[in-house]
């Protein structure tokens, strides 16, 4: 008894020309129109995720060459949670998130539902605002080092002018460096909030409005039981963004303060910049990277866990 | 009087939000002024909004001519903001079309992975990514600032989100034509693609000119550095000649600025595009 034929492979095999079908073909484009992207992707994120993880258990410093590398297990991490700067570094990541997260996203959140109904020549509104974020941060950052002056400076005079004999000296004083900063960045990043809320603003019938004031309710309710809820998801992406990118602060503080005076505005990325490009100790630079990656991890993995819970 | 009568409160907060926004234009305006003046007078108080004795020439000079190669500078900044732009472009809508107009297994699989990737912030693979260019040879070099910036899984979202609404039936008038997959992607998709493509690059190019990171850890030579590191240079050369620091901060931002004021609808948009899809 002949087994029958399995006939739809083997006929494509043996007929080579057959071979690139255009499904195959389209797969194949397919793949070819992702490699850059893929290879960039793996290369200098995954791979050197792993890469640093690897180095992280190491003790190596760049200049001792690649032989140099010698394992070292846990030390890093161990020294990592000892060293006073690391934790100095941590609290004032904290400062600086609680100083440029949520103030900010109250504050665009009231200016963007003003501008979006309220004023006239509203796309002046949202341009003025939006100057600051678009300019390089380090030449504002240059404009505001020298308003913050702590005796010549524009804002010290006026300060005292009001009859404030003893103004903050602010980047130059380790207790204000950090709250300078702060108001640099907040300063010029509300502009990309206002312009988040206003397209979340946009989406948000007003019809809504129209049947809340036929029931009597104020401008407050209408903002607190339509406008606060509906926006919800934009809050929620604002705020997963901003969290991060506080955590990733570093162009300001490196050009206005180096972490100084005194570490008072030292934070994690300026560490990895310090421990691993000043002073060549990679593998304690990497065991910081992984810190920073854990707690991005977790504000990730926390922000969708309270999403998820609330929807 | 019927307008005013009629529009009263919002007459009220636009003037109000008009002093507001002045809070976001006076160091604009202070870094205008102070460009002009000599140094004696910046840190004059009360301020010379409009300077009484003017020295931008000087400034002018000490910035485009002084010890700070800062022509080379600006042209570095032109030419990797350009290049950079182009290629993330390139790379970003190849990856797209793939995503939403080629039909393969593993398709699906991949773009998730790849927005997991997102997760994994830039500087936690610094190292790895500094040592992976001195080992190719390309430390100090401007190649390093490109292929460090040219891959963008967030560019390949928004246009995936924007392609996801072509219609696939002019690429089936494209196959019809006889056209092959290069052809399609470049005549048919590309162009279709011109409005967001737009937004994309302008975005795109504010971000690399005004990046610093990267310049910092992959560049040596001043002659090489892009604007944003090279202000460093005017802080250290200059450091109490705040005149001469703000007709620099000045000549870093104007360019920006003049996209910005021509562009504003597409910057605005292109930024909110991202935030709404969140």
């Amino acid at each position: 008894m002949e087994a029958a034929k399995p006939s739809y492979p083997t006929e494509k095999l043996q007929n080579p020309r057959k071979f690139w079908t255009p499904k195959r073909k389209e797969a194949l484009v397919g793949w070819l129109f992702l490699a850059p992207e893929i290879v960039g992707m793996l290369l200098l994120n995954v791979f050197a995720l792993g890469f640093s993880l690897y180095l992280s258990f190491t003790s190596w410093n760049l200049l001792s060459g690649m032989s140099g590398i010698k394992f070292a297990g846990l030390e890093n991490y161990i020294h990592m949670f000892q060293d006073p700067t690391i934790m100095k570094a941590l609290k004032n990541n904290l400062l600086y998130t609680v100083l440029t997260v949520p103030v900010p996203i109250a504050i665009a959140l009231v200016l963007a539902v003003i501008i979006h109904n309220k004023v006239f020549f509203k796309d002046y509104f949202k341009v003025v605002f939006f100057i600051p974020y678009i300019s390089s941060i380090i030449a504002v950052a240059a404009v505001w080092s020298a308003l913050f002056h702590p005796s010549l400076g524009p804002i010290n005079q006026f300060l005292m002018d009001i009859g404030i004999s003893n103004p903050p000296k602010w980047l130059v004083d380790p207790k204000t460096s950090l709250i300078a900063i702060a108001i640099i960045s907040a300063w010029a990043g509300l502009g990309y909030t206002i312009i988040i809320y206003l397209a979340g603003l946009t989406n948000i019938s007003s019809e809504l409005y129209e049947a809340a004031e036929i029931d009597g309710a104020t401008g407050l309710t209408k903002f607190f039981k339509i406008t606060v809820p509906l926006l919800r998801s934009t809050t929620f992406f604002l705020l997963i963004t901003m969290l991060i990118g506080s955590f990733k602060v570093f162009d300001i503080i490196s050009y206005l303060t180096e972490g100084g005076p005194d570490n008072s505005s030292t934070v994690i990325v300026f560490r990895i910049y310090e421990e691993g490009f000043v002073n060549y100790n990679m593998g304690y630079a990497s065991a910081i990277s992984w810190l920073l990656f854990a707690i991005i991890g977790i504000i990730t993995a926390a922000t969708w866990k309270m999403r998820r819970e609330d929807s | 009087m019927l307008f005013i009568r009629k529009n009263f409160t919002k007459i009220i907060t636009t003037i109000l939000m008009a002093v507001l926004s002045i809070f976001f234009l006076i160091p604009f305006i202070w870094m205008l002024s102070s460009a002009f003046k000599f140094e004696k007078d910046v840190m004059r108080f009360p301020i010379e909004w409009i300077p009484k004795s003017i020295n931008v020439v000087y400034n002018f000079k000490a910035v485009w001519m002084g010890k700070v190669p800062f022509i080379h500078i600006y042209m570095n900044s032109i030419k990797v903001a350009i290049i950079v732009t182009f290629v993330t472009l390139l790379v970003s809508t190849m990856a797209a079309y793939s995503f939403t107009k080629l039909k393969f297994r593993g398709r699906n699989i991949v773009f998730t992975a790849l927005l997991a990737f997102m997760i994994i912030p830039d500087q936690a693979t610094l190292i790895p990514r500094f040592m992976l260019i001195r080992w190719l040879g390309l430390y100090d070099t401007h190649v390093a600032l490109i292929l460090m910036s040219m891959f963008s899984i967030y560019f390949t979202f928004l246009l995936r989100q924007f392609m996801v609404g072509i219609s696939d039936e002019f690429i089936e008038a494209a196959k019809i034509d006889g056209a092959g997959h290069l052809r399609t992607f470049f005549s048919v998709i590309v162009p279709l693609c011109r409005p967001v493509l737009a937004t994309v690059a302008i975005i795109k190019f504010i971000w690399s000119w005004n990046d610093y990171q990267n310049p910092l850890i992959f560049l040596q030579t001043k002659e090489l550095y892009t604007i944003p590191l090279g202000m460093t240079l005017f802080r250290d050369d200059y450091t109490t000649n705040d005149a001469i620091m703000m007709m620099a901060s000045l000549s870093a931002i104007i360019p920006l600025l003049i996209v910005f004021v021509v562009l504003q609808k597409q910057v605005i948009n292109g930024i909110a595009l991202g935030g709404v899809k969140g």
